[in-house]
């Protein structure tokens, strides 16, 4: 089942065409790395995706009343903000909002999926923390835990894995993989595409005002893509502990 | 959260008794609340129904209002700075009331200085909605507040500079500095409906507010209504403030204050934040007006002037301990 479907999708900001009839589908089981370089409109094309920045063309979401969003796709920002310092618990919770009503607090059910997106992201000891008193790492975790709180079909998260540890970023990806394994899907826009190359099922290369590529890593992260996008060339080899990228210089 | 409620709910009831019972005319607490119950003739039902009744409702309806409007802006702005007079309503308020008094209207026709100032909030109102857009973001309304405001002031200023003389300026400056003292219960019923209907409009946004603790993008996103949330906002606060100073004057720093020293208590989430600060705002009028009865009960000391001596050092106490936790 197609759970994002964009076609023809063009984004103009003030004045200066970012995105060109973008036509793509997510369907569930995906894990879609969206990679392109600095300014080449990752934000911009999840964004106006989830109906957040005016555009032409037709997104799915974006099509939802607002409410019915909120159940179907899962938005991490990049811009890591969280205003009041309140405790990590509290700060995960907030993802049940769109499946609250009214002045309804917070169910059973509710508390349960809490829970389970602590456990995943491995947030359990620091719960009753203050989610402003953490490190920048230990805070991206806890707003990744808030997006899977929303248990959403689609998740989409804006360099979820910039500024984690080695060890947090491969367990992000992991769990972000095996959403996908459950039959959800993720779209993740990645700048580390060694990570991307082994833990995602699909690239999409954003590039020229659109997508340059898009398809399985060995397809997307070829040398003339790297060096057409990217202006770098780098070093892909598959090896029995899976597909292993490197960049190695930059294309004057 | 249930300890802190019922302790914030019998620290305003225990105050607002307490402005029913201390006052000027010495009468005996247990007589006047049975007066201001039964009822009957002479002077002590009159005190205690048309003097200290309006006065102790006025108290907790202006404080509750200031306390709440105030933990809603800083909820919407994420800034605990910002305080309910920022959108500019407070001060057009003002101007509206003191041109009712230099008009010379407000001698004249006793409701004239509320409704006129409820007119200047009005427009401060629809003034802020049209420069800030139907879709701007937080920093357009800061903006446009800002100018309201500084507009109001400078208008307000000209009035006095152009008084015809020292009695007309001294009035307007008094009046300026807000106060309780000599309110019937028309005001009680002219700010009454104003204050229900913003409240419940700035009670009703406590889940999006909370959900603004993630920022506007990520909020939109599960499913927030911004443009709504934004206009019940201003059109709450604007209710709740322009009530307040078209009864009471500008009291200032409950709104900043009350919020401020709440928000650890409720876990700093905005959502709790709301009826905590409507209940700490309306338990720190009570007491305030309380104070200026007590302290110098024959040179009227205004209510607001107390409130600024008491809150800004708060204030102050509270910046130093953010600058500690942050070191």
């Amino acid at each position: 089942m197609t759970l994002l479907c964009l076609r023809d999708l063009s984004v103009r900001l003030r004045g200066r065409p970012i995105l060109s009839n973008v036509t793509l589908d997510v369907a569930e089981g995906e894990f879609v790395g969206l990679i392109g370089p600095n300014g080449a409109g990752k934000t911009t094309l999840m964004r106006a995706a989830l109906g957040l920045l005016p555009h032409e063309g037709r997104s799915s979401l974006a099509a939802l009343p607002p409410e019915a969003r909120g159940r179907k796709a899962a938005w991490m920002p990049q811009a890591r903000d969280i205003a009041w310092p309140v405790s990590v618990e509290t700060l995960v919770a907030l993802g049940r909002t769109p499946h609250l009503a009214g002045w309804q607090g917070l169910r059973g059910t509710d508390r349960a999926h809490v829970d389970r997106a602590l456990a995943t992201m491995g947030l359990e000891g620091l719960r009753r923390r203050t989610a402003t008193r953490l490190s920048g790492g230990e805070q991206a975790m806890a707003l990744i835990a808030r997006a899977l709180a929303q248990d959403t079909p689609l998740l989409m998260a804006d360099e979820p894995i910039a500024g984690l540890d080695p060890a947090n970023q491969i367990a992000t990806m992991a769990v972000f993989a095996r959403l996908a394994g459950e039959g959800r899907a993720v779209l993740a826009s990645l700048h580390d595409l060694g990570l991307a190359a082994r833990h995602c099922t699909r690239l999409i290369l954003l590039g020229e005002d659109g997508v340059a590529a898009d398809g399985p890593p060995e397809a997307v992260l070829t040398p003339d893509n790297l060096a057409r996008i990217f202006h770098v060339t780098a070093h892909y080899a598959t090896t029995p502990q899976g597909p292993v990228f490197q960049p190695l210089e930059v294309i004057r | 959260m249930k300890p802190l409620a019922l302790g914030l709910g019998v620290l305003v009831a225990a105050l607002f008794l307490a402005s029913l019972v201390i006052g000027p005319a010495g009468i005996n607490a247990v007589e006047g609340l049975r007066a201001l119950v039964t009822g009957g003739d002479g002077p002590v039902p009159l005190v205690m129904r048309e003097i200290r009744l309006p006065r102790a409702l006025l108290g907790l309806m202006i404080g509750a209002s200031l306390g709440l409007s105030g933990a809603a802006m800083q909820g919407y702005l994420r800034n605990p700075l910002a305080e309910p007079g920022l959108i500019g309503v407070s001060g057009s308020a003002a101007l509206g009331a003191v041109l009712a008094i230099h008009t010379g209207l407000a001698a004249t026709l006793s409701l004239a200085l509320p409704l006129a100032a409820l007119a200047g909030a009005g427009t401060g109102v629809l003034l802020i909605l049209m420069l800030a857009g139907p879709r701007g973001g937080a920093i357009t309304l800061i903006l446009a507040g800002i100018a309201i405001s500084a507009l109001a002031g400078a208008l307000t200023s000209l009035v006095l500079n152009l008084s015809p003389n020292p009695y007309a300026a001294s009035e307007i400056v008094f009046w300026m500095m807000g106060s309780l003292a000599d309110r019937s219960m028309t005001h009680v019923w002219l700010a009454l409906p104003l204050m229900l209907g913003g409240g419940a409009a700035l009670l009703s946004l406590g889940r999006g507010l909370d959900a603004l603790t993630l920022g506007e993008d990520a909020a939109e996103a599960m499913g927030l209504r911004l443009a709504r949330l934004r206009l019940s906002l201003v059109l709450g606060t604007a209710a709740m403030v322009g009530a307040a100073v078209a009864v009471a004057g500008a009291i200032g720093f409950v709104g900043l204050v009350v919020p401020h020293l709440l928000r650890p208590l409720v876990g700093a989430r905005p959502s709790r934040l709301l009826w905590a600060s409507a209940l700490g705002g309306a338990a720190m009028l009570l007491a305030a007006d309380l104070a200026v009865r007590l302290i110098l009960p024959e040179r009227d000391l205004k209510l607001g002037v107390l409130t600024a001596i008491v809150g800004a050092p708060l204030f102050l106490h509270l910046i130093y301990k953010t600058r500690g936790a942050q070191a």
